[in-house]
């Protein structure tokens, strides 16, 4: 029990950001009216998936330092409930910008990199796939890991600041927290983000049992 | 030590190049015959094509081209020649010669594509000095990429296909940069419009290449 309080923790602050995200009081914004509790499913979706992919890539690197299976494991499992929160923020940004924006796909900035940013992570499971040996896996797809990761933040942070974008904080739109990211939503922005990361993460670490004990079921046919 | 070991790789490189000429050639033709499609799909007058287009159209040729120079780097070397290179050079010793003739193989296909395209659709740059620089800037990060990307490549079946898919999403920001200074040049911009791009370029390819030769020696290991 002691080793699952994260768990508690985490269906309690998801229910808590469903519940009152979607109950309670929250500043009214032009435009944005009710859509502003989008915040907490949106947004979080983005933070948790650089998270996860932070993670992937770090397992990486400590497996071309030490290569351990459980590391690759690890790090495909992260990566790919990364993937899961990318689609997941693209459909819930979809949907926020056909009302607020007017159509679900206006070619703003950070919507086009965000695709890249899939279709690199979905290149990554398609170089696992075509790989058979374990070990030759595991070192390649952790290079290429490190490599999309370390790509991702020039494309992600540093390219859509240098033009004009819908999304707050850039192209003369005010940034959340300057204005919009009242102490209001703040109540239920932080833990939501810290609900929905540690999702993620159960997510991921069910997934790693499942590789494991499938590898051992191998290897027990094997001998 | 490794300076004399790069030297001598990319010396090794550029012999291989002048004795299987047809490598070359066939690159050289692939790049014409590209632009010569485009010039008779668009089916226009010369000088009649927006600059908008026109780059475009010049970067997206220019990057498959170099998709498909780079690919031999590792792909169409045999199994037992890289075994070779492995018991005498250095990773990091390959790695370096090869970023750099690639670059330095970029760089002409960039030129001579430069050359023809304006040849048969016009040439609208106006800051040709900035243009050229682009190229070079480019050609750098693309290199750099790539090389690791058919390392990469060269260890999967059907390397072919998986080269363009793991290589072009992560080429994506030196793309963008170079078409955006390259935009820039088109309009005949002053140098201090594109001189925060041109550092983020710069700032890129650097970091490109440092990581792809800290990562590949546990490429070449396997």
């Amino acid at each position: 029990m002691k080793k699952h309080w994260w768990k508690i923790l985490t269906v309690v602050l998801l229910l808590y950001s469903i519940v009152g995200g979607l109950l309670m009081d929250v500043p009214r914004l032009h435009i944005l009216n009710e859509s502003i509790r989008n915040t907490f499913y949106h947004v979080p979706m983005w933070l948790g998936m650089m998270i996860l992919l932070l993670t992937s890539a770090v397992f990486s690197v400590l497996y071309l330092k030490k290569p351990l299976q459980s590391y690759d494991i690890a790090a495909y499992e992260f990566a790919k409930v990364g993937i899961l929160f990318g689609i997941l923020g693209i459909v819930t940004g979809m949907i926020w910008a056909n009302f607020t924006w007017g159509s679900p796909w206006s070619g703003d900035p950070k919507q086009n990199n965000a695709a890249i940013a899939l279709l690199i992570y979905f290149a990554y499971t398609l170089l696992r796939g075509s790989l058979k040996d374990d070990q030759q896996r595991g070192r390649i797809g952790a290079v290429y890991n490190v490599f999309a990761f370390a790509t991702l933040i020039p494309l992600l942070y540093i390219l859509p600041g240098m033009t004009d974008s819908l999304h707050p904080g850039s192209g003369g739109n005010a940034a959340f927290g300057d204005i919009d990211l009242d102490n209001r939503l703040r109540m239920v922005f932080y833990p939501a983000v810290l609900g929905w990361t540690l999702l993620g993460v159960w997510l991921a670490t069910l997934g790693i049992r499942m590789q494991k004990i499938s590898y051992q079921r191998e290897l027990s046919e094997l001998s | 030590m490794l300076l004399k070991e790069v030297s001598l790789l990319l010396k090794k490189e550029f012999v291989l190049e002048i004795r299987q000429k047809y490598a070359l050639n066939g690159i050289i033709l692939y790049l014409a015959s590209t632009i010569f499609i485009c010039y008779l799909s668009f089916n226009l007058m010369p000088n009649q094509l927006q600059p908008l287009t026109w780059n475009a159209l010049f970067w997206i040729i220019i990057l498959f081209t170099a998709v498909n120079a780079v690919a031999k780097s590792f792909l169409q070397e045999s199994g037992g020649r890289l075994m070779y290179y492995y018991t005498l050079a250095s990773a990091r010793g390959i790695i370096i010669s090869k970023i750099i003739y690639y670059t330095l193989l970029l760089v002409l296909l960039g030129l001579t594509g430069y050359l023809f395209y304006s040849l048969v659709l016009g040439n609208p740059v106006q800051n040709k000095g900035l243009f050229l620089l682009n190229i070079v800037l480019g050609s750098v990060g693309i290199a750099a990429t790539l090389t690791l990307i058919s390392s990469v490549a060269a260890k999967a079946q059907s390397n072919q296909t998986l080269l363009a898919v793991l290589g072009l999403p992560v080429l994506i920001p030196v793309i963008l940069m170079t078409i955006k200074i390259s935009k820039n040049a088109l309009d005949g911009l002053a140098w201090s419009v594109s001189q925060s791009a041109i550092i983020t370029l710069l700032a890129v390819d650097v970091m490109v290449a440092t990581l792809a030769i800290l990562l590949f020696p546990y490429i070449w290991r396997s």
